[in-house]
């Protein structure tokens, strides 16, 4: 017994010696499937562990102001608000780090119509206010000569549990209506003026597949593995685009010149030809001021790693990658950390 | 009080000993059971004070106003107190029946071979979580109510304004049936036990008198009226707080509708659905205000159901005794 008792203690105490050094996240459900990735990928090269918990962007943004993580992650940008309580609670500004970047796709159920659906921001928009209530609309018709369109009535599916899928979307259809913008606004969660609500991804999508006549938006990594049909969406110059993994980064690339210094940025409704009008970034959130030396090196080596090896894991797991003026752009943020006042090396 | 100062007289030291694990043991028990209470106050105020920022914002308001919007701060949990009352009623009136009618097969018809492993096989219901329920009944019941239910009643019965409107599957009416099918194996299973509890004398002895099987089922029946209606309070807690089957099927939109085909919301699914990315202090305040609502209707129904039972019995041990 005596022997047994001392081998678990002994066993116990050597795994508390080994124990390697641990850094602390929490955050958005999103990234979770690449973060795993990379998280696995770099301990196996340098033995630093990570821990992750995808509690949602909300919860992410909590524990950054708390302190109670190394670090955040979130689909939507801290406010002003967030920000200022942050820095008075842990004495420091909170950098965000985009690290990939996510799609939202209308995604549709119209018998006979087949997989090219063309929409205009001002149709979507009007069809998620409900004031396009039937398929064979003119607004609709028009951008989608030559389909035969059903005189069947729209049913429109949106998430019921808060999102950062949300959050894009309806980021998207304020830019592009005013009424939109005024009635409704922008959040994780909104008050829908039509639809039914349906849980997760996977929640609106089986609701679109089984009601005939319906359209709901979802992620495109979704989509993309699960064949739903959707919609291209007519972006700002004035071309139809089809959600994919290049036309988002697209996107980021044209709207990388005017990124605002603090990263907090929204890339719907962007410039440039081939952008496809409705993604946005995840971002990390991160210490500018560490206070452990430690944790610091290791947080900024993997930085470094993530966007310069990591970035490579996003596509094959459906994440678009960041373009490289963005990257640029994180590794300046990831040199403004300090210690001490003193740079990390 | 005479007796035991007596023996503490003649048997002291013998006594006092057992009288310290006695009072020990008493102590011990009675601490468990306050933390019960200790848990229930300790909870209540938490909530209360966590939404102390809503309660102070909204007041009453909050429990008549109907808009929900998270975006300009504006917050009413009244569809939700809809949602979720109406939805626990329509799974009781469902599942009460058919567990009654179960659980009277099972004690009063049914042979013994078959008493067994039905019983069990009710009992099984009740121990697969709710995820399952709600993903069986997003993909199996809820086309099927789109296809088959809706149409129907709509078609026969669409003059109730219950039963108005376009068959989206989803609304409360799937969440009135999945939450029946998740209450009925505990109507079913306490109310075979209550039944089995009868003393057979009582059947016998209305046989005897020439009663039908029918009448001396009726007689058991309203002799374990409480035992049944305490079932149904169980059952009753189970729908009220029930999470994720609801929020699959109810298609989440918080409105008032009477008609039992439109989507409605309940509290415990709208706090499911948006605690984890709540992230301003209002939103999180009024969602936790919602969450100290549902605890106060669970309490509140609970007691009226008890008051219910309790009148029940003191009637029925007049009429017993008459």
């Amino acid at each position: 017994m005596k022997k047994i008792l001392s081998f678990i203690l002994f066993v116990a105490l050597t795994n508390i010696a080994a124990a390697q050094l641990q850094l602390n996240g929490a955050g958005a459900t999103f990234p979770y499937v690449i973060y795993s990735k990379w998280f696995d990928e770099y301990q196996k090269k340098t033995g630093v562990q990570f821990n992750y918990q995808s509690i949602g962007s909300g919860g992410g943004i909590k524990q950054v102001i708390e302190g109670t993580v190394d670090f955040g992650a979130t689909d939507g940008p801290m406010t002003d608000t967030q920000l200022a309580e942050a820095k008075t609670k842990q004495g420091t500004d909170v950098l965000h780090i985009p690290t990939v970047m996510g799609a939202v796709v209308a995604t549709y159920n119209v018998p006979g119509i087949g997989a090219d659906l063309k929409l205009t921001p001002d149709a979507l928009a009007e069809i998620f206010l409900g004031k396009i209530t039937k398929w064979n609309d003119a607004k609709i018709a028009d951008a989608n000569k030559g389909k035969n369109l059903p005189d069947k009535s729209i049913v429109v599916v949106h998430r019921s549990d808060g999102s950062g899928t949300t959050y894009i979307f309806v980021d998207y259809l304020s830019k592009v209506s005013a009424e939109w913008q005024s009635k409704v606004g922008v959040g994780t969660s909104v008050k829908w003026p039509v639809g039914l609500g349906g849980k997760g991804n996977e929640g609106v999508a089986g609701q679109v597949k089984q009601i005939e006549g319906s359209i709901g938006y979802v992620e495109l990594a979704y989509a993309v593995k699960n064949n739903l049909s959707y919609a291209s969406i007519r972006n700002k110059a004035g071309n139809f685009i089809a959600p994919s993994l290049e036309s988002v980064t697209a996107a980021a690339m044209n709207e990388a010149d005017k990124m605002p210094e603090d990263l907090r940025v929204s890339i719907t409704d962007a410039a440039g030809k081939n952008s496809y009008p409705i993604g946005g970034f995840t971002w990390l959130l991160i210490y500018k001021d560490q206070k452990n030396e430690e944790k610091a090196k290791a947080l900024v080596n993997f930085l470094k790693w993530a966007f310069k090896e990591g970035e490579a894991f996003a596509p094959s797991l459906y994440y678009a990658p960041l373009p490289k003026e963005v990257i640029k752009l994180n590794e300046k943020k990831i040199a403004s950390m300090r210690y001490n006042g003193k740079p990390i090396q | 009080m005479v007796s035991s100062s007596r023996l503490e007289l003649t048997a002291e030291p013998k006594i006092a000993m057992q009288n310290f694990g006695d009072s020990l043991f008493k102590y011990l028990t009675t601490f468990f059971a306050a933390l019960v209470l200790l848990l229930i106050g300790v909870m209540a105020y938490e909530m209360y004070a966590t939404s102390s920022l809503s309660i102070e914002k909204f007041g009453w308001s909050f429990l008549t106003s109907s808009e929900w919007d998270p975006v300009m701060e504006q917050y009413g949990a009244l569809p939700f107190i809809y949602g979720t009352l109406v939805s626990s009623l329509l799974a009781l009136i469902l599942a009460l029946p058919v567990g009654v009618g179960i659980a009277v097969f099972l004690t009063e018809l049914a042979p013994p071979w078959l008493e067994r492993p039905f019983s069990f096989i009710v009992e099984l219901l009740a121990g697969i979580p709710s995820i399952v329920y709600g993903l069986w009944g997003f993909f199996v019941m809820v086309p099927w109510i789109r296809s088959s239910v809706e149409p129907f009643l709509s078609e026969n019965f669409g003059f109730i304004p219950l039963f108005e409107g376009a068959p989206y599957g989803v609304g409360m009416l799937a969440a009135g049936v999945i939450l029946s099918i998740m209450v009925l194996p505990i109507i079913a299973s306490i109310s075979r036990d209550v039944l089995n509890a009868v003393p057979v004398s009582q059947k016998e002895a209305a046989l005897a008198l020439g009663s039908t099987r029918w009448e001396a089922t009726r007689i058991a029946i309203s002799y374990s009226r409480s035992g049944i209606l305490g079932a149904t309070i169980l059952g009753l807690g189970r729908a009220l707080g029930e999470t994720m089957a609801v929020t699959m099927v109810i298609g989440n939109r918080p409105e008032i509708k009477l008609s039992l085909f439109e989507p409605g919301y309940t509290m415990a699914s709208v706090l499911a659905n948006e605690f984890t990315e709540a992230t301003s202090e209002m939103y999180i305040s009024a969602l936790i205000e919602i969450a100290l609502v549902l605890f106060i209707v669970a309490i509140l129904v609970n007691a009226i159901a008890r008051l219910l039972v309790w009148s029940f019995t003191r009637t029925s041990n007049v009429g017993g005794r008459l």
